[in-house]
């Protein structure tokens, strides 16, 4: 007999934390995202996302398509407002191309820009109140979601993946009806926010689950690359709507809510008002409407009309050339950023003179920001990233590509 | 709006503070310049990118990294230009730093050091291009799994992937 084999001891310091996996099948990941933590007991020594679950390469496919295709591979990128998609590439290509687009155009993009903001910020509101228990103001903010998708599939035809805006202005002028359905959502919203904050703004358990959880100085928040709300959040009063306007924003008089605190409820806070602001910013686009085309002027790049091209050779022979071989964009390279409902979108493409664009980058704002979640979370307990998760607002579609 | 002829010549855009910085900082690592469609590019020799930033951040012209990505210019040689997208939020202003980098030797400083925010686009750009970041913290794949072979975005990369 040899000597008794020794009971294997554990290592104190190598085991006194543990490796706790979250997601990507974990509902509060909004998605498939993969958290992996480090904690000692509920508290978190490190936490490490793990993406690239949903990557389709839509970079790539956009370079084997012509430039008016790759308007529907932008919707899914960020499904929630797949309009500020369409927007930020179309305001891309146009900026090479050099194409003007008529006023009318400009502001129904810019309404619909901030019904998308509200819809999107409906969808963070109802799953971040849910995450944190509150089941009730979910089913609130999906029934005024409903209401938005039932006046995008109006104007497009689809619910959520509209491609409503073209290269060179919008796919149609809107329908008959369109615009009163528009102001009766926009006359009953304001109330609906109220119902909201009744819901939550006051309510004792949600204030304890956000207040002074998942903090963020600014000095953290600019060298993480955050953006949007989860930056004003943290104190920094940036707005690319108010300071680089695109798309005729310069027309319209709105606040950008900015809070000192940098915790989730600021997130919250600023996102609430955001609510408010879109909407304000919507009914001036409804009432200040200008009339006149939503297309530009360049047969070469935009679809004639239905009713020229059976009237008119000329647009029956673009139309034909448009479809067939697409159209040509000069030479060059353009970075296009606007403001997302999570933050910076932008779009960098380089033309190399033919139809199909050579290099379609796409800036999201949810890649960025999440590099902050370990920032935010290191140190607190495990329920908190949940919150820090929700305040953040990620959609995975457009962090995976 | 008609597009004006882009501005190449980089004694006309040495009034640009950010053109004058650079080169009063270091005039041989200026390559060249661009103004084109509203949007200033300066041409950065590869070894100075790191300086060139943490000069632009230090002097307060930029306070920001927005975005860094590559376009891959294949069969051309250089083959690859990153191009490096800073904001000024005071200054409500964008510069665009680019390299060129070549094929073979596809390697440049990371600018994880000023940005810590460039760690995921330059892991981004080495999943993807197979460019190499030296005193990256964690360079490793984000977007493929960890085995895969080669690198989607490259030109030579077919669209449907190999089969």
């Amino acid at each position: 007999m040899g000597h008794l084999e020794t009971t294997p001891v554990l290592d104190s310091e190598q085991d006194k934390t543990m490796i706790l996996n979250m997601g990507p099948q974990h509902p509060s990941t909004h998605g498939v995202l993969r958290l992996v933590l480090e904690i000692d007991g509920e508290e978190i020594i490190r936490l490490i996302p793990d993406i690239g679950f949903l990557h389709t390469g839509i970079e790539k496919t956009c370079e084997a398509k012509f430039y008016q295709q790759v308007v529907p591979l932008t919707d899914r990128i960020d499904y929630l407002c797949p309009m500020i998609n369409n927007l930020c590439y179309v305001l891309a290509a146009e900026k090479l191309l050099g194409l003007e687009i008529p006023p009318r155009a400009q502001w129904i993009r810019v309404m619909l820009s901030e019904l998308q903001r509200i819809s999107s910020h409906l969808v963070w509101l109802g799953t971040h109140a849910l995450d944190l228990g509150a089941m009730s103001v979910f089913l609130y903010c999906f029934r005024e979601r409903e209401d938005l998708l039932r006046i995008y599939e109006m104007v497009s035809g689809q619910r959520m993946m509209t491609s409503y805006f073209r290269i060179g202005g919008l796919a149609l002028d809107p329908p008959l009806g369109f615009f009163d359905s528009v102001k009766n959502f926009l006359d009953m919203f304001s109330e609906r926010v109220d119902e909201y904050e009744d819901l939550l703004t006051g309510n004792r358990i949600f204030i304890d689950r956000l207040k002074g959880v998942a903090h963020l100085s600014a000095e953290d928040a600019l060298a993480m690359g955050v953006t949007g709300p989860a930056l004003r959040a943290s104190g920094v009063d940036w707005d690319l709507r108010r300071d680089m306007p695109y798309s005729g924003y310069e027309n319209f008089k709105f606040k950008v809510p900015v809070s000192q605190d940098g915790d989730v409820w600021a997130r919250y806070v600023c996102r609430i008002e955001e609510l408010r602001q879109s909407r304000e910013i919507a009914k001036q686009a409804l009432e200040g409407l200008p009339e006149g085309p939503t297309k530009a002027e360049a047969p070469k790049v935009v679809l004639p009309d239905r009713e020229k091209m059976k009237t008119q050779m000329e647009a029956l022979i673009y139309h034909f050339k448009i479809v067939t071989e697409g159209f040509t964009v000069p030479a060059g390279e353009v970075y296009q950023a606007i403001e997302s409902p999570r933050g910076e979108m932008g779009y960098y493409i380089v033309s190399d003179g033919t139809a199909k664009p050579m290099r379609v980058h796409m800036r999201s704002p949810s890649y960025a920001n999440l590099q902050a979640l370990s920032k935010m979370c290191e140190g607190r307990l495990i329920a908190d990233v949940v919150a820090a998760i929700g305040s953040i607002d990620i959609v995975l579609g457009e962090i995976d590509r | 709006m008609a597009l004006e002829p882009a501005v190449t010549d980089l004694e006309r855009l040495k009034d640009h503070p950010a053109v004058a910085a650079l080169l009063a900082w270091n005039a041989g690592a200026v390559q060249g310049g661009k103004f084109d469609r509203n949007e200033l590019s300066i041409f950065i020799a590869r070894e100075f990118i790191l300086g060139a930033c943490e000069k632009l951040k230090a002097q307060g012209l930029v306070n920001f990294l927005s975005d860094l990505t590559c376009a891959d210019y294949y069969p051309r040689a250089p083959r690859f230009e990153l191009a490096y997208h800073l904001l000024s939020h005071q200054r409500k202003e964008r510069i665009r730093l680019k390299i060129a980098l070549e094929g073979d030797d596809a390697a440049v400083e990371s600018i994880t050091s000023v940005w810590p925010s460039a760690n995921f686009f330059e892991r981004e750009l080495f999943d993807l291009f197979g460019i190499h970041f030296l005193g990256h913290p964690n360079l490793k794949r984000i977007m493929m799994p960890e085995d895969w072979e080669g690198h989607p975005l490259r030109k030579d990369y077919p669209v449907e992937g190999y089969r």
